[in-house]
């Protein structure tokens, strides 16, 4: 016998007792892992979208909310595309690249991904009305993405089709991401037949962390055609020169275009932030909750189970054992409660946080090993300071009135 | 030698004060098998605790071999308890959820010894008692005759000088309660100190020696002292 393995015996007696008085800590530490979890994830996602989107300016339909910005372009609401013209052939300075894009859902094989129209390079510059405006003339470099603090740039390698100029892309052709192929099995030049029309597969793109992964992407009059929407956008990409937009480009351009809302990344990862932020303190609170809550739980479950053994310790003190004998048996098992609790509210976070993460922010979450230090701790931690009363009272218990009780 | 030195007690029981023993002493030498009678409140209990350290006279002593067990440090006295004095109760008060070989342990664990030692004395105990075949069995796996020897094994386990045992036979049949006499018995030959709460005058008169409680017209034995309690 050790004291490891009598607490153990115990434990085990009473399994449904100590599922119930752990349930309130398992719960909390479930539910905090699994936020930190998707939190992590989807500020990294956040990281990796906002250096694939070339652009530092997005013209969005103004009802578009901005919680995820990366999705702003599928909510569903489009302008005409003919602001496109009223922008290129304004003559607010520090335009540098424009990309139309109109966004629609499909489903392929009972999955859903996004096609996205876009404008090739060739195209755009054909249009005379267009080419008279000079855009693809201007000096380029002066609209790079503007460094955004805490996010360290991605290999060149790895940038993405927004960061790319396409310059030709006929009608029937697609670019299909990694996922989406991945996910249909189709190779560059096989054929899909997308919302009633053939394609050819131009180009696989390379993985690259990020939404476009599961995008598929057309010519954007194809799209909105396919649509049936007219001659509508969901976006428009641009490029602006950083010093123009200091200089108040962005309300240049909602002026221009007053039925729009126009947003800049910087604006976009504040409301991330501020998304993040709340997150953050609502993990908080929880924490708060499940130290309330699951310190009274625990409290509750360790007096239940001292009474229930007062004959028990009684004898156990009949046998020779001292009071601090008593009140480490206790802690003992406060401390594999804690254990319990901590571990197997990890696992099911992270099971939470792998199921929910793709649906609720779009993104795809691993596990965090560094969480299971944080929900051992936790956990530990209250069940050692919520049983550290109970114990005491174990330890001095009279033994006799409890051996008189029979 | 086991030696009651004035005892007094009082309980306190809602704010009224319960005196139970006022002043008795009383000398046991080692070896003695001594039974303790007297009706029902009379202070027996409480006087088997006072005896194995359990609980605290109001004043006076408990010496044993030298040792006033109540000037003892609460460490101490658990110490003591553990190498010299075995208790058995009424009710058994085995460990529900461990097995006989397991309970059988308990004393040995803490009293400090490896793993194996325990298992090795705790088996060759229980196998003294006849339960050699019943080891894994839990408590409510034995019939009560067996929980009993088992409570016995693990009151001699850790080979106690003085055995306390508060109406051992109370809540076993006539042949089964014969049988737990004669262990008595055996271990008293074997020079340990029995004391024995009883409410069964069969039991009572095979210890060498009666202490009657709580009345006093019949005393067993002109020699012994009668001491009468105040309920
Ligand atoms: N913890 C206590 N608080 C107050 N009074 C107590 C307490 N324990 C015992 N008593 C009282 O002390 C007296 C002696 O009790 P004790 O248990 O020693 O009697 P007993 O002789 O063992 O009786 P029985 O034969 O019924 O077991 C009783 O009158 C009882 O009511
Ligand atoms: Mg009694």
């Amino acid at each position: 016998m050790r004291l490891r393995k009598l607490v153990w015996k115990e434990l085990f007696e009473r399994k449904n007792q100590v599922v119930t008085g752990l349930l309130a800590i398992l719960l909390g530490v479930t539910v905090i892992v699994a936020m930190r979890n998707i939190t992590f994830y989807s500020e990294k996602a956040v990281a990796q979208e906002l250096d694939a989107l070339g652009a530092n300016i997005l013209v969005l339909p103004k009802s578009v909310t901005l919680q995820n910005y990366y999705s702003a372009d599928i909510q569903g609401q489009e302008f005409p595309e003919e602001y496109v013209s009223r922008l290129a052939n304004s003559n607010i300075q520090g335009v540098d690249n424009l990309s139309p894009k109109l966004a629609i859902p499909v489903q392929l094989d009972n999955r859903k991904f996004t096609l996205t129209g876009i404008l090739p390079k060739s195209e755009f510059q054909a249009k005379s009305l267009w080419q008279g405006a000079g855009i693809f003339s201007r000096p380029t470099g002066c609209g790079t993405v503007a460094n955004i603090p805490g996010l360290t740039p991605k290999d060149p390698k790895e940038t993405l089709v927004r960061k790319r100029v396409i310059d030709t892309l006929n009608e029937n052709e697609i670019l299909v991401g990694a996922d989406v192929a991945g996910a249909l099995g189709v190779k560059a030049n096989d054929n899909l037949s997308l919302l009633g029309k053939s394609f050819s597969v131009a180009a696989v793109l390379p993985q690259t962390g990020t939404v476009d992964d599961s995008r598929i992407f057309a010519h954007l009059h194809t799209v909105q055609q396919l649509s049936g929407k007219g001659k509508v956008l969901s976006v428009i990409e641009i490029v602006g020169c950083c010093d123009q937009i200091s200089k108040g480009l962005v309300s240049k351009i909602n002026h221009l275009l007053p039925e729009t809302k126009v947003v800049t990344i910087g604006q976009i990862v504040d409301t991330q932030i501020k998304t993040n932020r709340m997150m953050s303190s609502l993990s908080l609170v929880f924490i708060a909750i499940i130290v309330l809550v699951g310190g009274a739980g625990i409290a509750n479950y360790m007096y239940a189970n001292v009474r229930e053994r007062r004959r028990e310790i009684g004898t156990l003190i009949a046998l020779g054992a001292g009071s601090g004998f008593v009140l480490r048996m206790f802690l003992y098992k406060a401390i594999l409660l804690g254990l319990v609790g901590g571990i197997s509210g990890y696992l099911l976070g992270t099971l939470l946080a792998l199921l929910l993460g793709p649906r609720i922010a779009g993104i795809a979450v691993l596990p965090m090993p560094t969480l299971i230090i944080w929900a051992l701790m936790i956990s530990v931690i209250i069940a050692v300071s919520a049983s550290y009363f109970p114990a005491r009272s174990a330890a001095r218990l009279d033994p006799c009135t409890t051996l008189q009780e029979i | 030698m086991l030696k009651l030195e004035n005892i007094s007690k009082t309980y306190n029981h809602r704010h009224e004060p319960l005196t139970v023993f006022d002043g008795i002493s009383y000398e046991m030498l080692d070896g003695d098998f001594i039974s303790i009678v007297g009706p029902s409140g009379s202070g027996k209990s409480t006087l088997l605790l006072m005896l194995g350290g359990m609980m605290s006279p109001s004043s006076g002593k408990v010496v044993l071999d030298g040792e006033s067990i109540y000037d003892l440090p609460p460490n101490q006295r658990a110490e003591f308890r553990r190498q010299k004095i075995g208790f058995v109760f009424q009710t058994f008060n085995l460990v529900p959820y461990l097995s006989a070989l397991e309970n059988v342990q308990m004393p040995l664990f803490l009293a400090g010894l490896s793993e194996i030692e325990q298992e090795e004395r705790a088996t060759s105990v229980l196998e003294r008692l006849g339960l050699g075949a019943r080891l894994a069995h839990k408590p409510s796996e034995l019939s009560v005759g067996q929980q009993q020897r088992v409570a016995l094994a693990r009151m001699l386990a850790n080979d106690p000088t003085v055995v306390l045992a508060d109406e051992p036979t109370g809540s076993l049949d006539p042949e089964t309660s014969a049988q737990v006499m004669e262990f008595f018995e055996e271990i008293n030959q074997e020079g340990r100190t029995v004391v024995i709460v009883t409410h069964d005058p069969n039991v009572a008169q095979r210890a060498h020696k009666t202490l009657r409680l709580g009345d006093c017209k019949v005393p067993y034995d002109e020699q012994t002292p009668v001491w009468a309690s105040v309920v």
